[in-house]
């Protein structure tokens, strides 16, 4: 969520499901929440059924959310920063934009260093020669202490108000419709129901999932939503923000437990190679304010750190050593994500892989070359509990699976798990709610849970270690274990690690002690950076605290009838519930609205129906921001060096485009496709023409299948047997198609074969002067499980990611239909 | 106060307007009516309180399971649910946690750990201990024989690139919690979850 953090300051959704039925108006975009997350889709219709809220959907395909919607637009895969640029254009040119909100709560009035600039679709500092950028104007104007230079009038030209208004000024409605291929009528008539929000009791909330993050440009659509959301003050209040629909059960747990290639739990982050000095360290992530007095929250960083040492190395963590700062792996690349693992995988420097509940096989872009790359391997471990198609890649399955078995060298282990009704433990839904769940029956045969097969491993190598010595150890050998039965940690007692503990008694500024030695801490407030407290993610602070696992809370009350339920599971932080809740009051402290209300200053603290999402003492008089993880504390129209491809959003074409070039930037092929994308060798090899491969194709999931596991269920199998196309009906016509055919699909990089619907949800488009035809390709159904054997869709997705995350481009690339 | 309302009731109620009549809203459970209109398949059932493996809408639902809690007697899972108290699902279940039983109870489900060994067309049947002990040796050799201390430049890295890791989405918090803490203690940087793709 990328997008989500450089503008407001944390990367999650903001609100949550049951507040959705707060809204007057819901905007999806880039999902089908309807199809992919039914149940919390429900709040859309409460919201429209005892709200009179009005639901738009904009996308591709007139979807199974579209089919309840109020109003349809369809667009081209790819273009919505388009579409919301020219709708944030439209929002300043006609003055219905939030003025009071815009100009306490965001950074519009800062002012941005003379030598930035933007020029024919490239930001300044563009070296072409590597693709990257040198992000040194990317700043404000900052005076002799430090802190930025504002204009509270929004005048001046370089303030980011003038700047942003500019940059988006050439997004004109026909340029827009142009390149989304949205009719220009449909356009304005989003755009005029959306502006309608603008005012202090009305908000818009906007639901979006992987239908934008998996775009070349993912994370600047986000931002491009975000920022609308700010200019139109839905931010902090009930019914608004930008909610970002996370697709797995607990995605958004691992992300917050920090199980990405660069970061430590609690959003913190390993050093780079470059970062010798613990202090440096500290201060490159302990943000200070670039506005005089604001909270700017990460100025703790250390003490979240030291916690997390001490966590993981107890004594052996001390100031002298600077807390074990060596032990930590530190980064030469950037990211090794995904993409670059399996290229590196294909040139043969990756030995060995596990994968835990995970199947790159059907999950990652390219078929071909993930076979490849998983081919060169020495050693593969599977953990799952069920069969996967990764971990039978060696396995002949004809047509869908066509390899050389006895020429693959892979030692392959499979390894059975427990499944979630046979385990303990807790899950972050996308709500940021932690709920505990039991185990209902033991699993089947020999199969146990992930946590003793990793602990079992682990114990076996350490052992060697201590055995036979071997490379740097120090780290390995000291990692704190105080688990009851070493073999298999309990679930509690992981989470009471997480949470946290006093090592000593903590005292406040007062020496007043506030956590005994030996005491969970209640909250993140209290830990110490002076090794006084251990916690494994400081986020979770306050879930298992001295009265025990607040996320087995049941209590699903409603006092404030605003769909809060303070006492149901445990939401991270602090058990808040609308992030930057602050946002719903004005300045002075009085909601903007009585029905929109959150939080407000009761005249000695904050209070509501939610906690705080503040410091609770901190007077309006102390003008203090809402969002109080960024530097500013206001929202960040502007991202500074914090986005790859610029601080401003811009739209360039999917690196498989079905036009010649990008009509915003038409004789600059360097502002073509994202300018700071990576893209491998190989994988551009692979990429396709719109002459050899005419038609737009996206993926999408189906409310019936859950990705490649429910293939394997019965009851699944016999609601969505087989696999399928949809293909619209103009250009159905034109190849001879009708529904129930076979057809083949191809790409630049293999083909699958699927059954043809017909339908008149996707309709042509007028992109740039030519006509687009979209296809839709579902991303279920495989060659094991149930379902009608078929090919993996990801034979047919180009390996190239969305430039900040590297999450592949598998909404927009290019394809050709053919009957068989 | 209290309020009685059989579980049947209770489905009615909502059913009419989640807003208007919400109960678990305000806090009524339909616990004590629970037993009386499942008598005949769900008597006896010990229910667990579970959610949703799937999507990250998180429904809660209730497994019933059948199991004396005797020695030698094994629970096993027979029904599924929505839970009717949780606030966002409210008992409800769309078509994939509906068939949660399904996917518990799967043919495809592993029971043993297995190997295949190179350029060889079969999985063979191996016990825990030489699963494990074979994957540490294979890790620890690739470990040793390629772990980095210092860079090019002499920066202390410390960190192990040659062996990678994708975890999982739908495992718990402590399984992540434990995955990383092993995983970095090892130096491994070559890290991922589906929040990737
Ligand atoms: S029941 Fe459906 S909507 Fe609910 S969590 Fe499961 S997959 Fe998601």
């Amino acid at each position: 969520m990328a997008g989500l953090a450089p503008t407001f300051g944390r990367g999650a959704m903001t609100n949550h499901w049951v507040d959705i039925r707060n809204a007057d108006l819901i905007l999806v975009m880039g999902g089908n929440a309807a199809e992919a997350h039914p149940v919390g889709f429900r709040w859309v219709m409460e919201a429209k059924e005892h709200n009179d809220a009005r639901l738009i959907v904009v996308d591709p395909r007139f979807n199974r959310t579209a089919a309840v919607a109020d109003y349809y637009a369809e667009i081209r895969t790819g273009t919505d920063i388009a579409f919301l640029g020219g709708l944030i254009s439209y929002l300043i040119e006609t003055d219905q934009i939030h003025h009071e909100y815009v100009r306490a709560y965001t950074d519009a009035s800062l002012i941005v260093r003379e030598d930035f600039g933007f020029e024919d679709g490239l930001f300044t500092g563009y070296d072409a020669e590597n693709g990257e950028y040198d992000k040194e104007t990317w700043r404000y104007e900052y005076d002799d202490e430090g802190y930025a230079l504002r204009d509270d009038t929004l005048t001046h030209p370089r303030c980011v108000f003038q700047l942003m208004r500019v940059h988006f000024s050439r997004y004109t409605p026909d340029v827009v419709s142009s390149v989304c291929g949205t009719p220009r009528d449909k356009l304005q008539h989003v755009w005029d129901m959306v502006a309608a929000t603008v005012v202090n009791d009305k908000t818009m909330t906007i639901l979006y999932a992987l239908g934008w993050t998996q775009h070349s440009i993912g994370s600047q659509i986000i931002r491009t939503a975000a920022m609308l959301q700010l200019l139109l003050g839905n931010m902090g209040m009930r019914g608004g923000g930008v909610n970002a629909l996370r697709g797995h059960s607990n995605i958004q747990g691992l992300t917050d437990l920090g199980l990405l290639s660069d970061l430590l739990p609690g959003y913190m982050s390993l050093p780079e190679a470059d970062e010798q000095d613990y202090e440096a360290y500290i201060l490159d992530r302990s943000r200070p304010d670039l506005l005089p007095g604001e909270v700017s929250y990460w100025r703790y960083y250390e003490r979240f750190h030291v916690s997390l040492m001490k966590a993981w190395f107890g004594d052996a963590a001390t100031e002298a050593n600077n807390w074990c700062y060596d032990w930590l792996p530190k980064l030469s690349e950037t990211l090794y994500d995904v993409l670059h693992t399996f290229e590196r995988m294909s040139h043969g420097d990756i030995n060995g892989y596990i994968c835990q509940g995970f199947n790159p096989l059907a999950a990652f872009p390219h078929k071909a070359k993930t076979t490849a790359a998983l081919s060169r391997l020495k050693y593969l471990v599977v953990i799952d509990p069920l069969r996967t198609e990764t971990a039978e890649f060696w396995k002949n399955h004809g047509e869908f699976n066509d390899v050389n078995t006895a020429e693959i060298g892979t030692e392959v282990f499979r390894l059975p798990t427990t499944a979630f009704a046979e385990e303990d433990g807790s899950i972050v839904n996308s709500s940021r709610w932690l709920q505990w769940f039991w185990a209902a029956a033991p699993p089947p045969g020999e199969a146990i849970p992930d946590t003793a097969i990793l602990a079992g491993i682990f114990l076996r190598m350490q052992q060697m270690y201590r055995d036979e010595g071997g490379a740097f150890s120090d780290a390995l050998l000291n990692l704190s274990w105080p688990y009851r039965y070493p073999a298999e940690p309990s679930a509690n007692e992981l989470a009471r690690e997480y949470n946290g503990w006093a090592l000593e008694d903590v005292v406040d500024e007062q020496r007043n002690i506030v956590c005994r030695a030996g005491e969970q801490v209640e909250d993140f407030g209290m830990l110490r950076a002076d090794g006084s407290t251990a916690s494994g993610c400081w986020i979770f602070a306050g879930c298992w605290t001295n009265e025990g696992n607040q996320m087995i809370r049941r209590d699903n009350s409603d006092p404030y009838g605003v769909g809060q339920t303070l006492g149901w599971a445990w939401s991270w932080p602090a058990n808040r519930r609308i992030l930057y809740n602050r946002a719903s009051a004005r300045p002075d402290g009085t909601p903007w609205a009585e029905r929109k209300a959150v939080v407000w200053w009761n005249g000695n603290r904050w209070v509501g129906n939610d906690v705080p999402d503040f410091p609770v003492e901190s007077a309006p008089t102390e003008a203090q921001g809402p969002f109080i993880m960024n530097q500013t504390g206001r929202g960040q129209f502007f991202a500074r060096d914090r986005m790859v491809e610029g601080p401003f959003p811009e739209h360039y074409e999917p690196f498989e485009t079905p036009i010649a070039n990008n009509p915003m930037h038409p004789n600059n092929p360097l502002a073509k496709n994202n300018p700071g994308a990576r893209v491998f060798e190989q994988d551009r090899a692979n990429f396709g023409s719109f002459e050899e491969f005419p038609h737009a194709a996206t993926t999408y999931r189906l409310t019936e299948h859950f990705h490649y596991w429910t293939m394997h269920n019965r009851l699944n199998a016999i609601a969505q047997p087989e696999k399928f196309v949809e293909i619209g009906e103009t250009l159905a016509n034109e190849l001879g198609i009708v529904k129930g055919d076979r057809v083949r699909v191809s790409s630049k990089r293999g083909h699958i074969e699927a059954v043809a619907v017909v339908t008149k949800r996707i309709r042509p488009l007028q992109v740039a002067g030519r006509t687009v035809h979209q296809i839709g390709i579902p991303i279920h159904w495989g060659y094991l499980g149930e379902t009608k054997r078929a090919h993996l869709t990801n034979t047919l997705t180009p390996s190239v990611g969305d430039a900040n995350t590297q999450t592949p481009e598998f909404k927009s690339f290019l394809v050709r239909v053919d009957k068989l | 106060m209290t309020l009685k309302v059989t579980r049947r009731q209770f489905f009615k109620l909502g059913a009419v307007g989640m807003a208007t009549s919400s109960m678990a809203m305000m806090g009524f459970a339909p616990e004590p009516a629970l037993a009386s209109i499942r008598q005949f398949k769900l008597t006896g059932a010990k229910i667990t309180r579970s959610n949703c493996t799937y999507c990250s809408v998180g429904c809660g639902v209730l497994l019933y399971s059948r199991g004396d809690g005797a020695i030698n007697s094994i629970d096993s899972i027979y029904h599924v649910e929505g839970d009717p108290d949780h606030p966002v699902s409210r008992g409800s279940l769309c078509p994939k946690g509906a068939g949660l039983l399904d996917y518990i109870q799967s043919e495809s489900r592993l029971k043993y750990p297995q190997v295949r060994e190179p350029g060889t067309d079969e999985w063979k049947r191996i016990s825990w201990d030489d699963a494990l002990t074979r994957i540490a040796r294979h890790m620890k050799d690739d470990r040793d024989a390629n772990f980095v201390d210092q860079d090019a430049e002499g920066n202390t890295v410390n960190h192990w690139t040659t062996t990678g890791m994708l975890a999982a989405s739908a495992s718990t918090n402590e399984t992540a919690y434990l995955t990383q803490k092993i995983v970095r203690s090892l130096g491994m940087v070559v890290l991922d979850n589906q929040a990737r793709v």
